[in-house]
């Protein structure tokens, strides 16, 4: 392997990376307040209300269920639209973004939804309103399992972003893909598979400690 | 009497489900009065919980008025009920503790609502935390504690905002006999220190025995009968208090032969051996199939269960000569 052949595999890791980072933000400031409203706004909610859940569950059912290389084709021209051309990192990061998004919102529901209605009844009870209880009550108590979700979230935006690489979407599964699948290179092939191994077990072992840190429920024994 | 603070009038709640509507409470009317501490006791499913809820709207009535301080609650826009919660303590059977906050901001968050400033909070808590005898657990996690002393967390924070009512919702139920007499001891002492007034609701008679001055007995949604717990604890008028009172006395074997009858004193006449003397009067013996002593409201009461003879005249003499001297006597 030669010098051209490694800088490219780094660009390629610095790529993924970008484009797994900045999705799964994107991705979390569309589907953290989704799955709060979904959460607020479900039969057994704080502030139920039909329609506005119905409208919501049925739009993100939908996003959810086309399948990942479809949608990608499928939003090219909201793509060029936003970012001016449809191939490359910068622009995957659109439909990464669509995809992750419905997905999150879900990851945030399951989170909140786990809350024990007793400690939002004894928060009700002290006269705390819809805001506090989201913030203080909600986010706060479910936040070890709002990291496990965002790592998911991450490995999961990750892999599609090497499915990307079908289209050109840039990073190590555009590399894959041009050089394992057309040309044959089994090598190239070979480290990207790695090296997307790596980072997947990198981002898990970082989110699972980061969770565990804040979670105070079991620091078992006394002081 | 003291003024009232808490009055329920005509108060129906009815749930619609699938299976079609329940009426959980039917047209109570009660009234507590400030200071009291005040037990509300029925089966599992008799609404005493949702009776609970109505007095601070966590759960609305279907008909009905609950006014607290003066005020109507249904009257109230969500501000102001917020505001008026913030008067009305609540604890829960499973505590409902914030998990991942330690104790001493536990206690700190109803003042966070209420916007008050971080530094005066974590002084306010750290007093309470004393009352409570938990200032040394203050930077502990609450699943750390024992369930008394998550109990106890949860007493000093819904005091935090001096509140003038202390709701409990089976706040002991979760907790071994010797932790559940210990919190009722510090719910008394909080009574008695800040005059706060506390509603108890729970399905055992020894908690209403052990703290309360009064009790309602909710049967099935109705009120069966309420009073002071004295009272109803000599004299229970309705099917439901009678079945509370006697549930832990009650033996249903061996009671079959003969007449039983139960006594209860709460007087000084438990001095005079007033069933050595019932005996030696009529020659005839009785059998004594249970007695007990209990402290209700801080007084020695006695109960006891007899059985007469057959015999229906010398029964009913008996039972005049016990009546003479003071005595509850209840057929049962």
């Amino acid at each position: 392997m030669d010098e051209g052949m490694a800088l490219m595999l780094v660009e390629g890791i610095r790529d993924t990376l970008l484009m797994t980072v900045v999705s799964t933000f994107f991705a979390y400031v569309i589907g953290l307040p989704l799955g709060i409203v979904l959460v607020v706004t479900s039969k057994n909610g704080l502030k139920p209300n039909a329609p506005v859940y119905k409208t919501l569950d049925f739009i993100v059912n939908i996003l959810r269920s086309v399948p990942f290389l479809i949608l990608l084709i499928t939003v090219i021209p909201i793509t060029k639209f936003i970012v001016g051309k449809s191939y490359g990192s910068a622009a995957t990061i659109v439909p990464l973004t669509i995809a992750a998004a419905p997905f999150v919102a879900r990851l945030v529901e399951q989170s909140l939804a786990e809350v024990d209605k007793g400690v939002i009844e004894a928060a009700q009870s002290m006269g705390a309103s819809t805001l506090t209880i989201v913030t203080k009550v909600l986010l706060a108590e479910s936040r070890t399992s709002l990291i496990v979700g965002s790592t998911i979230a991450t490995a999961t935006i990750l892999g599609y972003s090497a499915m990307a690489g079908v289209v050109g979407g840039g990073g190590l599964g555009d590399i894959a893909v041009r050089y394992g699948y057309y040309r044959y290179q089994t090598d190239v092939m070979f480290i990207t598979v790695i090296l997307l191994v790596a980072l997947v077990q990198l981002l898990q072992y970082i989110g699972m400690n980061i969770s565990r840190r804040f979670d105070k429920r079991n620091k078992g024994g006394s002081l | 009497m003291s003024e009232a603070i808490i009055e329920i009038k005509d108060l129906s709640k009815r749930f619609e489900t699938k299976e079609g509507a329940v009426d959980a409470l039917k047209n109570i009317s009660l009234t507590i009065h400030k200071g009291d501490i005040y037990g509300i006791i029925g089966m599992s499913g008799a609404g005493k919980s949702t009776l609970v809820r109505c007095l601070n709207f966590l759960e609305k009535p279907t008909s009905g008025t609950v006014t607290v301080e003066g005020e109507e609650l249904s009257s109230l826009d969500h501000r102001q009920l917020r505001k008026k919660r913030t008067g009305i303590g609540m604890i829960f059977q499973s505590f409902n503790l914030l998990m991942q906050r330690s104790v001493i901001d536990n206690v700190c968050f109803p003042l966070e609502i209420a916007g008050e400033n971080k530094k005066n909070a974590r002084k306010r808590a750290a007093e309470l935390l004393e009352v409570v005898g938990l200032s040394d657990k203050q930077s502990a996690y609450p699943a750390q504690l024992s369930g008394g002393q998550q109990q106890r967390v949860a007493i000093a924070r819904a005091l935090a905002t001096n509140p003038r009512i202390l709701l409990c919702d089976e706040a002991t139920s979760a907790l071994d006999p010797n932790t559940t007499k210990s919190i009722l001891e510090l719910l008394r002492d909080i009574n008695q220190k800040y005059g706060i007034t506390i509603v108890i609701i729970t399905h055992s008679m020894s908690v209403v025995e052990e703290v309360c001055t009064h009790v309602a007995i909710i049967d099935n949604g109705n009120l069966a009968e309420s009073g002071r717990v004295t009272d109803v604890f000599a004299h229970p008028k309705s099917e439901a208090g009678k079945a509370l009172v006697l549930r832990d006395s009650r033996t249903a074997d061996g009671m079959k032969e003969g007449r039983p009858i139960r006594i209860a004193f709460v007087s000084n006449s438990s001095y005079e051996p007033v069933i050595a003397n019932l005996v030696l009067e009529f020659k005839t013996p009785v059998n004594i199939m249970y007695a007990n002593t209990k402290d209700v409201e801080g007084i020695a009461a006695g109960e006891m269960l007899l059985t007469l003879p057959e015999d229906k005249t010398i029964g009913d003499r008996m039972i005049q000569y016990l009546k003479d001297r003071g005595l509850d006597v209840e057929e049962i």
